[in-house]
């Protein structure tokens, strides 16, 4: 409760690399608080998931956005099996299809209820479903509504998953051991509180050997990962056919809402029909996929300009800078080296209050997190770079987390890393890393 | 030798340890080693000595065979193939590729087309973008989002409310909120997928009582109370909520709210109301099925229903208490989750309320043309119509069903068909036939709004009467 003020901090400007923070202030300890009218200009964001820099208010994703506000309106008001299935949506769908390299494909208004209401859709009792440690909330939920059997195996651990698909197959159900109907594996691109990418090829491997079928959850990673910006099977060069069930969301890289679901035609065909969200639940909003659709065009490249290359290399760019360093300084970083989610150990709850206040007073809204959504004691600060950061912001932000740290005694590390492009060469003896 | 004084200096226990007996040496040295090898050993499952050699387990992975990840659907399925809507699903809308007029999507107060609307929402993606890049909790919040839950609260007239991002998510979230394991849920028959979904997140203990009929809710209610005096101490901790509808999405009935008033005081449960169909509908100034009945809105502990009818925009929101909504705020899982509702949507949505608090005459205005159509569509021979009079979304149902439901979904989509060639747009309520706990059976649904003329409700009737007389003989 005390340190609630370093949540829910609301924000009155277009969420891009800087935004403005309303000042809140409390008297009674953040049980309530009241708006001093004052608004904090100019924060650099290092919160909002606006991997690409799409989360813009100018612009030609906001242009034809506006346009089709105004012929269609805002709301669709019916479902989608019922008349709510507009030609945008078609348009959309087929778009996604093509992007991800699939047959076809399938939005829905919402990221967290394309994953609680797909599932169940796809396995019922009398399947497995193996999930990961620390799959998100939404995985975990459709997990548990489809009614099938959970077993969970160790974070990003392959002999975990290898020694419980062999003894699922070996030994069937509990009790009675009759054969598994399916077994689904469920999976995400990048975790978004570790900041760690999926061993994909294994887990490939694996699923083909022992014929089970891999859902693949690419919330964080679709047009963040890979040299052309299609996720993590880019990432790692693998064939989309591969993956069964190819999920993602359209909030993080692509600026607006919803979540998608790619691959075979049968599957779409069943999902059309079956899905919990297209018989009851109202569809897309059209200027949100037309901003989807201009901004798929754009990292594919189709719109004509180079923009969608260069915002994805300027955000790989940002990420190998900001992890070495960040690394450099002496802080503990998680995570893969290419993944855009950067998260800093504290590991002292006490530790979480303190850094969120601190970096909002030097101007630096930063995501902190602590119990439950991690282990009590390794809370950690979590960054979320974007192709909008520019190497200035990131500079003023990496000098202030330097202050920060050296303050808060946050410099964990025992490695000692020489930056060694740094600086010319002179006389120094370069250090060995030491354990 | 140490003295009784325990002085335990060092020198003097190296002194004893020379002078022990040999065989007592050996001895403890043998139980510590055995102490660390106990400790360091692995622990062992006792069905692991199985009887399957690496051969045997290796052909049981070969021979596996799973099912396919889909069974295939034919090609003919009725849902497999949507219609497509060119252009804005207003009132004149074009279903692949006909001019129809619209009695089918739930734009009931008018709002998806009005310029007011769109304007406020262009003003808001001018200076939001689209996305909000966040959940909540990090930096999602906008002041928009406050705006409109601080305007929600007001309208409706309770403390505080909280908006959700999707509508389905809004009633699925904020069930298993605060029913958990052990609490007990009396729910209708007739309530929608999404109560059901949320009911079956919460893995509480449900009771179904039959559609509207209180004496079957009161006695479920009795029954609980009789257990609940054999086990005290439990009764005390367990929750009881009873969970309705105001306008019934299934049957278009209405719920009788002062008796489950009358039975929520007497029994001690708390009710939650779905409000998705009866907000912007009933009521003086459309506040509900409360205001319709002229119920205080502080009985009802919970009031929940999504934006995506009346307010013609897309979303959720819940409204009660302070200390209720508060709870949401950490436990909601479709609001801690998941990304806000972007900014323009939540525009549009202060906009439609601007708009239904300066006209509040528009709420008699739908209810005389869903009265006036209710009353054409009688005496339609083989359809019968089930709702309420002042319902604007209402079924038409066989009124002999063939005895297969297939069958029946058939023949009202050649009515259906055969209303659109003619310039009706309609739609038949769709199920999800397995998942459904009471499937209702297959209807029409005909949605009544305020911007259809009375020449067009007329006309409306006529032809679903030719077709009806046409298909049905």
């Amino acid at each position: 409760m005390r340190i609630r003020d370093n949540w829910n901090r609301p924000i009155c400007s277009v969420p891009g690399a800087r935004v403005d923070i309303m000042e809140r202030q409390s008297h009674d300890y953040n049980w309530s608080f009241k708006y001093t009218g004052n608004i904090i200009k100019g924060v650099i964001n290092m919160g909002s998931y606006n991997y690409l820099g799409f989360a813009r208010n100018t612009g030609s994703c906001q242009e034809a956005a506006a346009k089709v506000l105004e012929e269609y309106g805002v709301g669709v008001c019916s479902t989608r099996q019922e008349i709510g299935n507009l030609d945008k949506h078609e348009e959309l769908e087929k778009l996604v299809a093509s992007f991800l390299g699939v047959e076809a494909a399938m939005a829905y208004g919402m990221g967290f209820a394309t994953n609680s209401m797909n599932i169940p859709a796809l396995v019922g009792k009398g399947c497995l479903i193996l999930s990961d440690e620390l799959n998100h909330a939404s995985l975990v939920l459709g997990a548990r509504l489809s009614g099938a059997t959970i077993r969970i195996f160790k974070h990003n651990n392959m002999q975990s998953l290898e020694k419980l698909l062999k003894d699922a197959i070996v030994y069937g159900q509990p009790r009675t051991r009759r054969p598994w109907k399916k077994i689904l594996i469920l999976v995400e691109g990048i975790y978004s509180m570790e900041g760690s990418i999926v061993r994909l090829p294994e887990v490939i491997a694996l699923k083909k050997k022992y014929k089970a079928y891999l859902y693949l959850d690419e919330a964080h990673s679709i047009g963040a990962l890979g040299p052309t910006g299609r996720g993590v099977v880019d990432y790692f060069g693998l064939d989309p056919e591969d993956v069964d069930v190819m999920m993602g969301t359209f909030t993080k890289s692509f600026g607006a809402s919803g979540g998608y679901i790619g691959g075979k035609k049968e599957l779409i065909d069943y999902l059309r029909t079956h899905s919990h969200s297209a018989v009851y639940a109202t569809s897309l909003s059209p200027p949100v996929v037309e901003q989807i659709v201009t901004s798929m065009k754009c990292i594919m490249g189709q719109d004509g300009t180079t923009l969608g290359k260069e915002c994805i290399q300027q955000l790989a760019e940002n990420t190998r800078y900001f992890r070495r360093r960040l690394k450099e300084m002496g802080f503990i970083i998680y995570g893969n080296e290419d993944s855009p989610v950067v998260p800093l150990m504290l590991y002292m709850p006490a530790k979480i209050g303190a850094f969120g206040r601190e970096m909002l007073k030097r101007n630096i809204g930063v995501v902190v997190v602590g119990f439950p959504a991690t282990p009590i004691i390794e809370s950690r600060a979590r960054f979320c770079l974007s192709a909008a950061h520019t190497k200035e912001i990131l500079d003023t932000a990496l000098k202030e987390i330097d202050e920060v740290g050296d303050l808060l005694q946050l410099k964990y590390s025992r490695h000692r890393l020489v930056p060694l492009l740094d600086r010319p060469f002179d006389e120094t003896t370069y250090e060995e890393t030491e354990d | 030798m140490a003295t009784a004084a325990e002085q335990w200096v060092l020198v003097e226990m190296v002194q004893a340890l020379y002078e022990a007996p040999a065989y007592h040496l050996i001895l403890e040295g043998i139980l510590i080693l055995w102490i660390i090898r106990l400790l360091f050993s692995k622990t062992y499952k006792l069905q692991e000595r199985s009887d399957l050699t690496v051969k045997e387990k290796e052909e049981l992975i070969e021979e596996w065979q799973p099912e396919p990840l889909v069974p295939p659907v034919s090609g003919d399925h009725p849902a497999l193939n949507y219609n497509v809507v060119s252009g804005p699903p207003s009132h004149n809308i074009v279903v692949n590729g006909k001019k129809c007029v619209n009695f089918a999507s739930f734009n009931f107060l008018g709002l998806l087309d009005d310029p007011r609307v769109k304007a406020a929402a262009l003003v808001s993606l001018r200076k939001y973008g689209v996305g909000t890049c966040g959940p909540r909790g990090f930096y999602g919040t906008f002041d928009v989002h406050l705006d409109l839950e601080d305007r929600l609260a007001k309208f409706m007239q309770t403390e505080e409310a909280i908006i959700y991002s999707y509508g389905f998510a809004t009633i699925a979230s904020a069930i298993p909120a605060y029913s958990k394991r052990g609490d007990i849920v009396f729910v209708d028959r007739a309530a929608c997928f999404a109560i059901q979904k949320g009911l079956q997140a919460s893995r509480s203990d449900i009771q179904l009582f039959k559609h509207n009929d209180m004496a079957d809710l009161e006695r479920l209610l009795k029954e609980q109370e009789i257990e609940d005096q054999k086990n005290p101490r439990k009764a005390r901790v367990t929750r009881r909520f009873i969970v309705v509808e105001g306008l019934y999405m299934n049957t278009g009935t209405i719920c009788p709210l002062p008796e489950l008033v009358k039975l929520k005081y007497k029994y001690k449960a708390r009710i939650f109301l779905e409000e998705s169909l009866s907000f912007g509908v009933l009521g003086e100034h459309g506040r509900g099925v409360t205001e319709h009945f002229g119920i205080s809105i502080d009985d009802i502990d919970l009031i929940s229903a999504n934006m995506e009818n009346s307010l013609a925009s897309i979303g959720g929101f819940c409204c009660g208490r302070s200390f209720v909504i508060d709870h949401q705020r950490l436990s909601g899982q479709g609001y801690c989750f998941s990304a806000s509702l972007p900014p323009l949507l939540a525009a549009a949505a202060i906009e439609a309320l601007n708009i239904m608090e300066e006209n509040p005459g528009i709420f008699s205005v739908l209810r005389e043309k869903c009265k006036r159509i209710h009353k054409a569509l009688q005496g339609i021979s083989g359809l019968k119509v089930v709702g309420e009079s002042f319902s604007p979304a209402f079924h038409l149902q066989l009124q002999e069903s063939t005895g297969s439901r297939e069958e029946d979904v058939k023949l009202l989509q050649e009515i259906v068909n055969h209303c659109m060639d003619r310039s009706i747009a309609l739609t038949q309520a769709r199920y999800l036939e397995k998942e459904e706990k009471c499937l209702p059976p297959p209807s029409i649904r005909v949605v009544v709004t305020v911007e259809q003329t009375d020449e067009e409700l007329e006309r409306a009737a006529r032809t679903i009467k030719e077709v009806a007389q046409a298909v049905l003989l």
